[in-house]
């Protein structure tokens, strides 16, 4: 089965550590600008939210990619891009709602979470347990359901603040 | 790499900017933040210059590992002579500037002269630009960086700032980030008012290359894991520092009533229980999983609704012990005018208290606190001091120029109730029935301070291997320890083993929470080792880290003795010695400092350090440590 990246914001503490150690596994720098996972913040209100591809099952970044970059890894449960094939047009970034998609200025390539091929840095890293890394069928509980209908809420806040950006 | 951010040196007065590359020769010998900006302070500002005048230069640094796989790696240090005491000005703050800083190419600002109208810097990429402030200037804290954000577009800015406090030439203004994080005591926010710079915003999207990736992975689990897994980090990650207040008040460590008694009774709404009814989660500053900063919301009275962070055992004491104030919203709402004006909450508390005791004693009357009914356990007046001190109003204005100053302008005998060190206020802890803290606050480089040297692991009482484990590394000793915290024997080798421990945190840039300061088994000089090796790729021994730690130490006591101090400023008040305690347990209870035993100590601290008995370093100890020919002017 395959597994999924669950994020729990309200454990969130907004220390950035995920941003850090994403930015080192990937590019060996420290770099939150080029990290898969961003930590949105409201300060003035206490709240953080972090923010990674979601893997969607039907990708609107798979759709819109005018040379079929971005296809489903189903072992892995994860959407990736095809390097080679790509044109680094950035339609993927502009309609993907969660700003899972960026792009990396210094290599000139977008980014997306690939869950580390299996081993996810930020889980490993999160102490309070925002990020884990569980199996798909897990998420739809009842519960996962519940919390998940509160966070949509707060999801279109974060792509609205994304989008403002 | 790690090691290729900048030092940027910054005229206000013409509008010079320069720009250099930092040598690996000055890296090693000070490594960077505190460390490096203590060199830098002894080589820029001239002796006896008006701390408030635009001769003192005001510096920021990130520490070397900030940003790197260190754990908490999120220091900022601001440096500078303090507008408070004449002596050494250091500020140490978590949050994410410096880490910000970083990814924008600088690990130090040396800040020069004086800028004609208020300004403010904007560091990005690289790039420095001096900008103009007017829509800032009288802001509050929090309003200046969602301001700044708004006006330069990007919410993802760091800024660094001064509140009204600092704007105000408050001796004892903040440098300010995020919610609450606070570079305090010394004054540095008022170097930079002094400065006209309201300001510091930071945006930063360059690369650190980290030396070896995934041995600073690997190793950084390891090394996170050691933190949390101590019971107290663990504790305050639940719910912050208060959780020190309940036992410090039982045994009798609280100083109350400014310095009458040493235990606050009633205390059980302030205390870190009713604390977390208002909790709404923690924080963590960057990279940390300790995440000791709780976020609350004020939950009722005249500031309902409001949000804020913390408040820390510090403003427990300061606006709570000293005051002989017992409310949970006089707690809240302090804390949040302290933050939002940016001043040191532990001065505004620990003055407004000793008021107190003048008015109480009939040293100060209605006339000067404006008909203000200045008694202890008045809430009101402790909220409405908090006002008067930012705004410097009346008797706030008297008290915003620091204790030494007030005394002298009030007068009598007000000088003897005055509970300071060097002329910085001491924290609200109670030192007589525990000498080496005592021995601590007397001796630290920035005055009475407790994030200086504070042994706290004393009041463990350790087995005596424990202590020996701890204390002979990196350097050996084999000198007395002794698990009794009412002892003065070995004392003052824990004093200076803790001072040089904080030091090389404050270099390295990171969190006392993460050595061995509240946990016994936090990381220090072995692991730092480790940790430096693998994320920057400078191979320093735990002893090479040490040398630095007292090499930089040394620095700070050039510095102020340039500027005028002798040993006898490296003392207690007279109560100390004079008044025993009366309340807490029963081992606590009657005590004092003895003043001979007490000379003893510093005495033997001197010795530690290789000084003479008067304080001074010797000339064979500057030159173990290569700062024998200082000032010597590389950077
Ligand atoms: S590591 Fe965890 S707690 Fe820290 S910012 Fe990321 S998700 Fe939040
Ligand atoms: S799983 Fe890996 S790639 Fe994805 S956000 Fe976490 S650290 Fe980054
Ligand atoms: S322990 Fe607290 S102060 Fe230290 S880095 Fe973590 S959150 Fe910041």
């Amino acid at each position: 089965m395959a597994k999924v990246l669950m994020i729990d914001y309200e454990k969130c503490t907004g220390c950035r550590l995920c941003e850090l150690v994403c930015s080192v596994k990937h590019e060996g720098v420290s770099n939150p600008a080029r990290s898969r996972i961003k930590i949105v913040k409201w300060e003035w209100e206490g709240r953080y939210v972090p923010m990674s591809c979601q893997q969607c099952e039907s990708a609107p970044c798979m759709s819109v990619c005018p040379v079929k970059a971005i296809s489903r890894n189903e072992e892995m449960g994860r959407v990736e891009i095809d390097y080679d094939v790509c044109i680094g047009c950035r339609m993927c970034i502009a309609i993907c709602p969660f700003g899972g998609m960026s792009f990396d200025t210094l290599a000139s390539k977008v980014i997306k979470c690939d869950f580390c091929d299996g081993d996810p840095q930020c889980v490993r890293f999160c102490e309070p347990e925002a990020i884990q890394y569980v199996d798909a069928a897990e998420v739809s509980s009842v519960k996962q359901v519940a919390a998940a209908e509160k966070f949509t809420g707060i999801m279109q806040k974060v792509a609205a603040a994304i989008a403002a950006v | 790499m790690a090691l290729n951010r900048k030092i940027a040196y910054i005229n206000l007065t013409t509008g010079e900017i320069e720009t250099k590359p930092i040598p690996i020769s000055m890296r090693k010998k000070f490594l960077g933040g505190r460390g490096l900006d203590m060199y830098l302070m002894y080589n820029h500002v001239k002796p006896g210059v008006d701390p408030l005048g635009p001769d003192n230069v005001a510096f920021v640094s990130a520490g070397i590992l900030v940003s790197t796989l260190a754990s908490a790696t999120a220091r900022t240090h601001i440096g500078g002579k303090s507008p408070l005491t004449g002596y050494v000005g250091s500020a140490n703050m978590g949050g994410f500037f410096a880490p910000e800083m970083r990814w924008a190419g600088f690990d130090h600002l040396v800040i020069k002269g004086k800028a004609e109208k208020p300004v403010y810097l904007w560091i990005h990429n690289g790039e420095i630009e001096i900008r103009d402030a007017k829509n800032i200037w009288g802001k509050t804290v929090h309003e200046t960086q969602q301001i700044v954000r708004e006006e330069l577009g990007d919410r993802e800015i760091k800024i660094l700032t001064i509140g009204p406090a600092g704007e105000k030439l408050v001796r004892f203004a903040n440098v300010m980030t995020g919610v609450k994080d606070a570079g305090g005591r010394s004054g540095m926010g008022a170097l930079l008012g002094s400065k006209n710079l309201k300001c510091i915003a930071c945006r930063g999207t360059m690369d650190i290359k980290i030396a070896h990736p995934q041995e600073a992975l690997d190793y950084n689990k390891t090394f996170i894991t050691q933190i949390t897994s101590a019971k107290v980090s663990q504790t305050q990650g639940k719910i912050g520092t208060p959780f020190i207040w309940g036992s410090t008040n039982s045994w009798g460590g609280i100083r109350t009533n400014n310095f009458q008694y040493n235990q606050l009774e009633y205390s059980d709404d302030i205390e870190a229980e009713s604390l977390d009814e208002v909790n709404i989660g923690m924080a963590g500053c960057f990279g940390c999983q300790v995440h000791c900063r709780a976020r609350y919301i004020i939950p009722d009275g005249p500031y309902k609704g409001v949000y804020d962070e913390g408040p820390e055992y510090t403003a427990q004491g300061a606006f709570c012990g000293e005051p002989g104030c017992t409310k949970r919203n006089t707690l809240l709402v302090c804390n949040h005018l302290a933050n939002i004006y940016g001043m040191d909450l532990l001065e505004v508390g620990s003055l407004t208290a000793w008021a107190m005791e003048l008015y109480e004693k009939g040293i100060l009357t209605d006339k000067d606190t404006d008909g203000l009914e200045l008694r202890f356990g008045n809430d009101e007046a402790m909220i409405e001091m908090c006002h008067r001190i930012a705004r410097r109003e009346g008797l706030g204005d008297i008290l915003a120029e620091g204790g030494l100053r007030a005394a002298k302008k009030i007068g009598k005998d007000s000088i003897k109730y005055l509970i300071h060190v060097k002329g910085m206020s001491n924290l609200h802890s109670d030192e007589r029935g525990t000498p080496s803290l005592a021995l601590g606050i007397a001796t630290g480089s920035r005055g009475s301070d407790h994030l200086r040297s504070r042994p706290a692991v004393d009041l463990y009482h350790l087995p005596e291997p424990v202590l020996r484990k701890i204390y002979s590394t990196p350097v050996a000793y084999d000198g007395p320890l002794t698990s009794d915290y009412k002892d003065y024997e070995g004392k003052p080798w824990q004093v200076f083993w803790h001072e040089t421990c904080y030091e090389a945190v404050d270099c390295l840039g990171i969190c006392k929470y993460h050595t061995t300061f509240l946990a016994a088994t936090g990381p220090n000089f072995e692991e730092w080792s480790r940790v430096l090796y693998y994320n920057t790729g400078l191979e320093m021994s735990p002893v090479d880290i040490w040398t630095v730690a007292e090499r930089a130490y040394n620095m700070e006591r050039l510095f102020n003795l340039r500027e005028g101090l002798t040993r006898k400023d490296d003392w207690l008040n007279d109560r100390y010695f004079d008044e025993p305690t009366t309340r807490g347990i029963p081992a606590v209870q009657g005590r004092t400092i003895d003043r001979e035993k007490f000379a003893k100590m510093i005495g033997e601290y001197y010795e530690h350090h290789g000084w003479d008995e008067n304080g001074v370093p010797t000339p064979e100890t500057l030159k173990r440590l290569g700062i024998d020919k200082e000032p010597s002017h590389v950077l």
